[in-house]
């Protein structure tokens, strides 16, 4: 969910719309908004599965210091998708373990 | 790369000390692996408190962008999106920058690196919806996107209660707040405000779980006693999306310990703090610290800090010698009147503790 309006910061600042792919679904995302702000504005909440128990793992601290967030970016795994802006095309897929490819 | 003195972390104590020093003649290179400077004012869209020559009344952000605005005048040379990993004998600093790695070689290092949040753990904690209140307060103020529709908040320092308020302005709905202490932690105005927009505040309670299978649907909470134990029984569900934990702040010091710096542990500055005189001085000669890293406290006193670390290493340096020591003793008293009061009598005490066992 988008933050329209705001009492004190006002109208949401116009940027470049661009088009990402996310598990093969097109969603629209703000050009060089952290993937992650995107992926939520979405509803899309669980970005990666643990190595051993497959347990669901999401945003936890937004400023690229736990881990909990990354995914698999342009087939590249273990990407922090809370500090990376999105680019235009950008295939993000939710990592499984390591992200290994299978 | 050379510099006289390395600051790293560019949030109101980082660019407070760079200022002071390039202002008495220092060539500094200031560092932060953000993209943008301010620490955490640049989230921070409330009104500050303390008193007005720590410009009280202006917003979190307003501060940050004076400070950025007066570091550009001075031209200091400052490095975004750079991460200092280590730091290596006789002061030489790793960076990680967008282009790869690089070596720093300072003659003085300020460590301004700030805090980072603390967590508890209790069953389903791992789910995501659960985020610290900080991370949620990013989201809404920085990147304009809600972290969920229904909140519950954890903790009720000023932390707790500022980001209940602004998660209120953002759109969402506080379903309660719960403190495990039996009083609220932070300022009175703040909480005031989020009970009147009728958010309740459960004072001897705490979180027991998280529900949900992929995320979180729903969170049980729990009266506990004076002991904190949980009372069984007491038990009360809400549907909420999203748990915030607002449980305090830990100095961010791994530079610290790397650099050999001795430690105290001081739990009413958030744990284990770098040892430093009343310069700011850390244990190794000529690498400082200052604001968070130094005890958890708030960004006056930050500023304050960052003021006399940089102060304090130009002068090392040779540079300003006679004005350093006016200016320096101005500060001190400064920061004497911060830590006033009910809040600030108890870390002034801490502060305290640490300068008897510093060196000098
Ligand atoms: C919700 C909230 C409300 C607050 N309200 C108030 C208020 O009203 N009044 C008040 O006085 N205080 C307030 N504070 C407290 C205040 O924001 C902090 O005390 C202050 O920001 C600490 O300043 P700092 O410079 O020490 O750290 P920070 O502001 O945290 O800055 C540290 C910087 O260091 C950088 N960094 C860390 N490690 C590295 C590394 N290895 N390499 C490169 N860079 C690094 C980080 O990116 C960051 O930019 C509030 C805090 C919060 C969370
Ligand atoms: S959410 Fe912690 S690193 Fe991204």
């Amino acid at each position: 969910m988008r933050i329209k309006s705001h009492p004190i910061l006002g109208d949401i600042p116009k940027r470049k719309l661009v088009k990402i792919e996310v598990d093969g679904r097109t969603i629209e995302a703000f050009e060089g908004e952290p993937i992650a702000a995107a992926l939520l504005a979405a509803g899309i909440k669980v970005f990666r599965r643990t190595v051993k128990r497959r347990e669901p793992r999401g945003l936890f601290c937004t400023i690229g210091q736990c881990t909990d967030c990354m995914m698999t970016v342009n087939g590249m795994p273990n990407v922090r998708t809370c500090i990376t802006p999105v680019e235009e095309g950008m295939e993000i897929s939710t990592q499984i373990g390591r992200g290994e490819r299978s | 790369m050379d510099a006289e003195v390395a600051v790293v972390g560019a949030g109101p104590a980082g660019l407070s000390a760079s200022i002071e020093a390039a202002r008495l003649g220092a060539k500094i290179v200031l560092i932060d692996e953000n993209g943008k400077p301010g620490g955490q004012l640049f989230k921070q869209i409330h009104k500050f408190f303390g008193s007005m020559e720590h410009l009280a009344g202006l917003r979190g952000y307003d501060i940050g962008n004076k400070l950025w605005q007066r570091a550009m005048e001075l031209k200091i040379n400052v490095m975004l999106n750079t991460t200092v990993f280590g730091i290596f004998g006789d002061k030489t600093l790793g960076l990680l920058t967008t282009m790869g790695s690089e070596i720093l070689r300072a003659q003085r290092i300020i460590l301004a690196t700030g805090g980072s949040e603390n967590t508890i753990a209790f069953p389903g904690w791992t789910l995501p919806g659960v985020m610290g209140a900080g991370a949620a307060q990013t989201l809404i103020n920085v990147h304009r996107v809600l972290p969920g529709k229904r909140i519950l908040m954890v903790g009720s320092g000023n932390v707790g209660l500022i980001v209940s308020y602004q998660l209120l302005q953002a759109g969402a709905e506080v379903v309660a707040l719960v403190e495990a202490a039996p009083k609220i932690g932070g300022y009175r105005v703040h909480a005031a405000k989020i009970q009147r927009a009728g958010v309740p505040i459960m004072v001897s309670h705490t979180v027991k779980r998280a529900h949900g299978r992929d995320y979180v649907e729903a969170a049980t909470i729990v009266r506990v006693d004076d002991d904190l134990k949980m009372i069984p029984g007491t038990e009360k569900t809400f549907d909420v999306d999203t748990i915030c934990l607002a449980v305090g702040l830990t100095p961010l010091s791994e530079l610290a310990w790397m650099s050999g710096c001795k430690f105290i542990f001081v739990p009413t500055l958030g744990g284990h703090v770098p040892i430093h005189n009343e310069d700011l001085e850390t244990t190794v000669e000529g690498i400082y610290v200052a604001g968070d890293i130094a005890g958890i406290e708030e960004a006056s006193i930050a500023m304050e800090e960052g003021r006399l670390a940089g102060i304090a290493a130009a002068e090392s340096l040779g540079y300003a010698r006679e004005e350093a020591t006016k200016l320096k003793k101005e500060i001190k008293e400064r920061v004497q009147q911060l830590r006033r009061g009910p809040f600030g009598e108890d870390r002034y005490l801490a502060k305290q503790r640490i300068m008897k066992v510093a060196p000098r």
